[in-house]
């Protein structure tokens, strides 16, 4: 399904946001402004994967949080299905809670843990009356069936410590799904999860997207993993609270622009020794994020990039459209072409 | 150290001696409803002066076999069977004052979220001098500081904003940093990790392990990395044990381990470690679930869950065999 057509139906759409938050520095001095959002520019369309990637404190979560609703942008505005969230009615206000559900990275702190399977997913399902208390057991089984936690009877009154974190994982998003949601947003949802077991909840996930058309929000640091659930979908690459590169997500992978999605790529481990010891070297000056107190002038990744020039300094840099992908550089036709790999050993 | 056992011995490398011994070592956990084997009869050589990574998914035993070398299994886990041999000497039969001199000088460990090995209450300049007198007693406080400042530079930190900080002041990838200064403090020979980088994102992992990097080159510290994500354990490490259920399943070169994976278990795992290279859809999970070790074990552990498991897999238990020099499978189909 390609999201990029037209007529296709925009789930959120966010204009020029910014999120601050403020500190408190005692009673009689102003409170600290930090800005953890700034200028965003999103868009979800219906059934479409976004990925959002960025290393902690970029923004990330803070964007999905936005987009759940559980934040209000200090700045800009944000549409959901084309109406505006402050302005809708009650109704209105409760379809979009609802069409947005999250799957949260902890999977043990997201469940209670007095609470067996049936429960935890029969009760919401009882109060949004998407089931009835005849059919209710019938309607469980059928959400752990979609998620693979099956025999579903062997499950349905477990509680969540006699799971795995896979299984709990899986219970998540079965709960998720019963809402009947339109995007979802998973916040790392596989990053407490052994290695051998990642595959499997992303290609749930990537399988749920293509069967229901449910959109998803990815949220990750790895890129490896933003790859087999993204796909065809879209990529944004966030860095201090803004996005600096977006476009196609297979194309923004293969051909990275800005400096520091390249730096990001090269920091990826990759399960293949020689592959791995061919790999080009990190180019960051300094691996700490600046203080979001007193944030960089001009490009905001100016202090750890390895290209700066005095326009970078001083001059916010405007995203530009370059092939597939918008990028937010100012020195990017000037850079030199990427490579994953070294050249001189490439290829034997 | 070398000895006439080294050539039976299961894991043994050619070129390189091993640091270390380990022989049918077990540990049991007395659990109110039973007895939990999370080292069940492991025979392994580290090779000295290697990076050596040891790969398996949670619970299969991988820090308890680290915890066994430091002997710091906490009840109700007991080792039960077994030897630990460093230098010739058995690890299991130190007093405990030889073992807090065997701690720290001889093998160091970086634990899991070591952030949290840190005193909150203490700067770090504090924590570092006590640590040290701790052991020793031949510097002064200010000729301990020039060594720590020495530690800190080579793990890339700024040692005179670092030493008088408190854990608080610190960002997590600091923190990690300040632990792997401190595992250097006494120059042990053998340095544990046990999953070093969880808690942190890529780059600051990556920028981790490249610091690890050099501190092995420069000081040929024997290193063991205990991890779940193997794609970390092809990018820094020379060998390579999978662990699965409390058994050592394959050792070998990590490049053998990798082009050719002799166990089932080994091969899937391979597979289903997420690539920013490759065709996506190569990629599978490993189907079923982690083994039950309070069951009665009975024939080979991976059995359950390997695609090509026979009878004979599910009656008898494979004995580990040597395929070349540098690698080793317990696999009856392994040829």
């Amino acid at each position: 399904m390609n999201s990029q057509k037209k007529g296709v139906e925009q789930l959120v759409e966010l204009n020029n946001v910014d999120m601050n938050f403020y500190k408190s520095n005692g009673l009689f001095k102003k409170p600290q402004e930090l800005n953890a959002l700034h200028n965003i520019n999103f868009k979800i369309h219906k059934g479409e994967i976004v990925v959002v990637v960025g290393e902690s404190g970029s923004g990330k979560s803070t964007l999905a949080n936005v987009i759940a609703g559980l934040l209000n942008p200090t700045a800009g505005t944000y549409q959901f299905k084309g109406k505006e969230i402050h302005s809708m009615t009650k109704e209105e206000a409760k379809e979009y809670r609802n069409s947005i559900q999250i799957i949260q990275q902890d999977s043990y702190a997201a469940l209670n843990p007095m609470r067996t399977m049936l429960k935890s997913l029969g009760d919401p399902m009882l109060i949004k009356k998407y089931a009835t208390k005849d059919n209710l057991l019938e309607e469980v089984n059928k959400y752990l069936e979609t998620v693979d936690l099956t025999p579903t009877d062997q499950f349905i009154n477990k509680y969540p410590h006699q799971m795995s974190g896979g299984q709990r994982q899986r219970a998540l998003i079965a709960r998720a799904l019963s809402m009947k949601p339109e995007l979802i947003l998973a916040d790392e949802p596989v990053s407490m999860i052994d290695v051998s077991l990642r595959v499997s909840i992303l290609n749930l996930l990537a399988r749920l997207n293509e069967e229901r058309t449910i959109a998803i929000l990815y949220i990750t640091h790895d890129l490896a993993t933003a790859r087999y659930v993204g796909r065809d979908g879209r990529i944004a690459v966030m860095y201090l609270g803004e996005i600096v590169e977006t476009g196609n997500l297979q194309e923004v992978l293969s051909n990275p622009q800005h400096p520091y999605l390249q730096a990001l790529l090269t920091a990826v481990p990759i399960p293949d020794p020689r592959l791995s010891r061919k790999r080009t070297e990190l180019g960051l000056n300094g691996t700490e994020l600046p203080d979001i107190a007193n944030m960089p002038s001009g490009c905001r990744f100016h202090t750890r990039c390895m290209y700066c020039k005095e326009i970078c300094k001083t001059k916010r840099p405007k995203p530009v459209q370059r092939g597939s992908s918008t990028v937010a550089c100012h020195l990017v036709d000037e850079l030199p072409k990427f490579e994953l790999f070294k050249k001189e050993v490439r290829g034997d | 150290m070398q000895t006439a056992e080294n050539i039976l011995a299961p894991t043994q490398t050619q070129d390189v001696e091993p640091i270390l011994k380990i022989r049918d070592l077990c540990v049991d956990y007395f659990l109110p409803n039973g007895i939990l084997r999370a080292v069940n009869h492991v025979d392994l050589d580290v090779p000295a002066g290697k990076i050596t990574g040891l790969v398996g998914e949670s619970g299969s035993g991988k820090t308890t076999l680290t915890s066994a070398v430091l002997r710091t299994v906490s009840n109700p886990g007991k080792i039960t069977n077994g030897s630990i041999l460093f230098d010739g000497e058995d690890i299991l039969s130190l007093s405990p004052k030889e073992l807090r001199e065997f701690r720290w000088r001889e093998v160091a460990m970086v634990f899991q979220a070591a952030q949290n090995s840190l005193n909150p209450t203490m700067t770090i300049q504090e924590q570092f001098i006590e640590t040290y007198l701790a052991h020793k007693k031949d510097m002064t406080n200010k000729e301990i500081l020039d060594h720590v400042k020495k530690l800190l530079r080579a793990v890339r930190l700024d040692a005179d904003r670092v030493l008088k900080a408190y854990p608080h002041e610190m960002s997590g990838g600091m923190k990690q940093r300040i632990m792997i200064a401190f595992a250097q403090l006494l120059e042990p020979e053998i340095l544990f990790l046990d999953e070093p980088t969880t808690a942190l994102d890529v780059i600051t992992q990556d920028y981790i392990f490249k610091i690890l990097k050099t501190v092995h080159e420069v000081k040929e510290t024997t290193m063991v990395l205990s991890t779940h994500d193997i794609a970390v354990v092809a990018n820094l490490c020379d060998y390579m044990v999978v662990m699965y259920g409390g058994n050592i399943v394959e050792f070998g070169n990590i490049f053998d381990m990798f082009e050719e994976p002799m166990h089932p278990y080994t091969q899937l795992l391979i597979h289903a470690a997420p690539s920013l290279v490759g065709d996506i859809q190569e990629r599978v999970a490993i189907p079923g679930s982690a083994p039950d070790l309070m069951k009665e074990r009975k024939g080979c552990i991976f059995a359950d869950r390997c695609p090509i498991a026979d009878d004979k897999c599910r009656q008898i238990e494979p004995e580990s065999r040597t395929i070349s020099t540098e690698h080793s499978v317990a696999c009856h189909k392994a040829e």
